[in-house]
C-alpha cells in the first residue's frame, strides 16, 4: 500500500521534469550550434528574457500564441545579429559582449514590462498552450501522464533535437560548422566562409534561446515576471558542456536539470518536508556545480571556442 | 624623462579617458531612443536623473555612498579580468562578505570597537575571498568554467542569505525579514553628518590605489597580467598559472566581500535579502569601462553611482522605471567595445 503514493510522486515529478527541461533544451540545443561554430554566447539569459517578453507581449496583445512565438523568433534574430556583429565582425571579447547582453536583456525586458503592463497593478495572464493529450497513449497508466499529456512546445523539443542532430552530423552545413569551430584556418582554405558560418551558428543559438524564453511565458506559465528565466540561460551553458556539445547530449542533460527543478518544486509542495525552501530552491544551482566537477574533462570543447578569426 | 616616452605615456592616459567620454554619450543617446519609443520624454527623464544625482550636497554624498560598493567590486574585478578570469560572481562574493560581517557584528558585539570594526571588515573580506577561490579551485582542479560556476555560486549565496534572514538570524520582534542591527561599536564613522557618507568611501579609494600598485608596480601583479595575456607564454616563463588564477580570484572575491562588509558596517547596519541590488553585476561594467584599471574604477564607480542614484529620482519624479539603468549599463559595455574596435581600425589605417 506504500507503493501508491511513491508512484504518484514519481509520476508527477517525471511529468514535470520534461516541462521544466523544455526551455533549457531549446536554449542548450541552440548553444550547441553556436559553440560548435567557435563562438561562446554567455548572453543566453538576457536573450531568453527578451524572447520571453516579446512572446508574452505580442501574444497578449493579439491573442495569438503563434504570433507570440514568431515575435520571440524575431527578437532572437535581432539579438543574434547584434551579438554576431560584435563577436564575429568586430571580434570583441565574447564574454564581455555576453555579459552586456545579460544586462540589456534584464534591464530592457523589465523596463518595457513596467512601462506597458505593470502600471495597471493587475496580473495580466494569457491563455497558454494547452496540453495535447495524445489519443490512446495518454491513457496508459503512469507513462501516459509522464510522456503523452504535454503541450506542443514540450513535444517540439523532440523534433528539434532530432533535426538538430541530423543537421549537425549529416549535412554539409553541419560539417562546415563543426570544422569552423575546430580549425577555422583549415576551413577557410577549403573555401568555407568562416564569418558567415559563425553568423549562422550564433543566429541558430539566439533564435532557439529566445523561443526557449517564450516557452516560459506562453507554455509553462501564462504571464511575464521580471527575471522569469531565473538562471536557466546559465544552466543551459553548463548543459552544453555536460552534453558533450551534442544535441542529444544537451537534451539528456537538460532532462537531468529539469528533474532537479521538478524535485525541488514537489518537495516544496509537501508539508511534511522540513528542509527550508531556500535550500530546495538552491538545488538546481548546486547540482550544476556538482555535475560540472563530476565531468573531469570527459569531452573536449571545440578547439577554436571563444577565439575570434582571423 | 625623454620627450618621446613622455608623449607616448600621455597619449596612453588620454586614450583611457577618451573611451568613457565617447561611450557614455552613445549609450545615453540609445537610452534616449528607447525612452522616446516607450512614450517618455527623454529630456525630462535625464533632467530628473541629473537633478537626483547632483542637485545639492546631500545628493552628491548619496552618489558617493552608492559608488562605494561599486568601487570595491570594480577594483577587484579589474584584477580578475586582467588575469583573464571572468568572475561573474562578485554579487555572491559581496553577499558572503555581508553575511559574515553581520554574523561577527552581532555575535561578537561585546568586543571593543577598535577590535570589532576591523574584524568585521577582515572577516567579510576573507569570506568573499574564499567564495571566489572556490570557483578558482573548481577551474584549476576540474576545468569547470568560472563563468558558470561563479554564477551558480551567486544563486547559492543569495539563497543562503534568504534562509538566514528569514530563519535563524531573523530579528525576533521585527516585522521584516531582516537581522537585528550589528553592535554599534562596529559602525563605520560618518564624517559629514547629516549625510550618510562614511569612511568606507575613503577606504575604497585607498583600496584602489593599493590594487593599482599591486597590479602595475609589483612582480606579483606582473605575473597575474602575464597569465591573463597569454597563459602558455606565462607557463613557459615558469609562472605558475594555477596559483595566479587562485590569487586573482582571492583578490577579486576579497574586494567584493569587503564591499559587502563595508555596506553592512557603514550603511545598512544589518542584513536583509536585497542588501545588494545587483552591485556585483554593475561592477563588471564599472571595471570594463576604464579598461580594467583599478585607479580608473574610482571614476567609473562614481559615475555608475550617479546613474543609480539619479535613476531612483527619475523613477519618482518622471515615473520612468529605474531598471532602465541596467540596460544603459549594458549599452555602456557595448559602446566601450565598439569604441575600442573603431580605434583599432583607425590605428591600422594609420600604419
Amino acid at each position: 500500500m506504500e507503493l501508491m503514493p511513491a508512484l504518484l510522486f514519481l509520476q508527477s515529478m517525471l511529468a514535470a521534469t520534461w516541462r521544466m527541461a523544455t526551455p533549457i533544451i531549446y536554449a542548450a540545443v541552440g548553444e550547441v550550434f553556436t559553440e560548435r561554430s567557435g563562438v561562446l554566447n554567455i548572453g543566453l539569459e538576457g536573450i531568453m528574457l527578451i524572447g520571453a517578453f516579446a512572446g508574452y507581449s505580442v501574444a497578449y496583445e493579439t491573442g495569438s500564441l503563434v504570433l507570440g512565438l514568431l515575435a520571440a523568433l524575431l527578437s532572437g534574430l535581432l539579438s543574434g545579429l547584434i551579438f554576431a556583429i560584435f563577436t564575429v565582425s568586430v571580434k570583441a571579447n565574447q564574454i564581455v559582449v555576453g555579459a552586456a547582453f545579460n544586462m540589456i536583456g534584464m534591464g530592457l525586458s523589465a523596463f518595457l514590462y513596467r512601462t506597458i503592463y505593470s502600471q495597471s497593478g493587475k496580473v495580466l495572464s494569457l491563455q497558454p498552450f494547452r496540453p495535447l493529450d495524445l489519443p490512446v497513449l495518454s491513457n496508459i497508466p503512469f507513462f501516459g501522464e509522464v510522456l503523452f499529456r504535454h503541450n506542443i512546445v514540450v513535444y517540439g523539443t523532440l523534433l528539434l533535437t532530432l533535426i538538430a542532430s541530423f543537421v549537425l552530423y549529416r549535412t554539409a552545413f553541419g560539417l562546415s560548422l563543426r570544422s569552423v569551430g575546430e580549425h577555422p584556418k583549415a576551413a577557410d582554405t577549403t573555401g568555407i566562409n568562416v564569418p558567415a558560418t559563425r553568423y549562422v551558428g550564433v543566429l541558430i543559438g539566439t533564435v532557439l534561446a529566445a523561443l526557449g524564453g517564450a516557452s516560459l511565458t506562453l507554455a509553462y506559465s501564462d504571464q511575464f515576471v521580471e527575471g522569469i528565466v531565473t538562471g536557466r540561460g546559465f544552466i543551459a551553458l553548463a548543459v552544453v558542456v555536460f552534453g558533450s556539445w551534442s544535441p542529444w547530449g544537451a537534451f539528456g542533460a537538460s532532462l537531468l536539470f529539469g528533474s532537479f527543478y521538478a524535485l525541488q518544486l514537489r518537495l516544496q509542495a509537501m508539508p511534511e518536508v522540513v528542509i527550508p525552501y531556500q535550500f530546495l530552491q538552491a538545488l538546481p544551482y548546486l547540482a550544476t556545480l556538482l555535475v560540472l566537477i563530476s565531468l573531469t574533462r570527459r569531452a573536449r570543447a571545440p578547439r577554436a571556442l571563444g577565439v575570434p578569426y582571423p | 624623462m625623454d620627450w618621446v616616452g613622455f608623449r607616448a605615456r600621455l597619449g596612453k592616459q588620454l586614450r583611457s579617458v577618451w573611451t568613457p567620454l565617447i561611450a557614455i554619450p552613445i549609450s545615453l543617446l540609445i537610452g534616449a531612443v528607447i525612452l522616446l519609443l516607450s512614450g517618455y520624454d527623454p529630456i525630462a527623464a535625464y533632467q530628473a536623473m541629473w537633478q537626483g544625482a547632483f542637485k545639492d550636497r546631500v545628493a552628491v554624498t548619496e552618489v558617493l555612498v552608492k559608488a562605494t560598493p561599486l568601487i570595491f567590486i570594480g577594483a577587484g574585478l579589474a584584477v580578475a579580468f586582467r588575469c583573464s578570469i571572468w568572475n561573474i560572481g562578485a554579487e555572491g562574493q559581496f553577499y558572503v562578505g555581508a553575511v559574515l560581517a553581520t554574523v561577527v557584528g552581532i555575535y561578537l558585539g561585546n568586543l571593543p570597537g577598535v577590535i570589532l570594526m576591523p574584524l568585521v571588515l577582515v572577516v567579510g573580506m576573507a569570506g568573499g575571498a574564499l567564495w571566489g577561490m572556490l570557483a578558482a579551485y573548481l577551474k584549476n582542479r576540474f576545468g569547470a568554467s568560472e563563468v558558470v560556476t561563479t554564477i551558480m555560486l551567486n544563486y547559492i549565496a543569495v539563497y543562503i542569505t534568504g534562509y538566514l534572514v528569514t530563519g535563524p538570524m531573523i530579528e525576533t520582534k521585527g516585522l521584516f525579514a531582516q537581522t537585528p542591527k550589528i553592535s554599534e561599536s562596529a559602525w563605520l564613522p560618518r564624517f559629514l553628518p547629516p549625510t550618510r557618507l562614511h569612511i568606507g568611501f575613503i577606504l575604497a579609494i585607498v583600496f584602489c590605489i593599493v590594487l593599482y600598485i599591486l597590479v602595475f608596480k609589483t612582480s606579483v601583479g606582473f605575473a597575474i597580467r602575464a597569465v591573463g595575456f597569454n597563459p602558455d607564454a606565462a607557463r613557459y616563463a615558469s609562472i605558475n598559472v594555477r596559483s595566479n588564477i587562485l590569487l586573482a580570484m582571492a583578490i577579486s572575491g576579497g574586494a567584493a566581500g569587503l564591499g559587502g562588509a563595508v555596506e553592512v558596517a557603514g550603511i545598512s547596519y544589518r542584513l536583509y535579502q536585497l542588501i545588494s541590488p545587483g552591485y556585483g553585476f554593475d561592477g563588471i561594467a564599472v571595471s570594463l569601462l576604464v579598461g580594467n584599471n583599478p585607479l580608473g574604477v574610482i571614476f567609473s564607480g562614481i559615475l555608475f553611482g550617479a546613474l543609480r542614484s539619479g535613476a531612483e529620482v527619475m523613477q519618482l519624479s518622471a515615473k520612468v522605471p529605474s531598471v532602465l539603468v541596467f540596460a544603459i549599463q549594458g549599452l555602456v559595455i557595448l559602446s566601450v567595445v565598439a569604441t575600442g574596435a573603431y580605434r583599432a581600425v583607425v590605428r591600422e589605417k594609420e600604419e
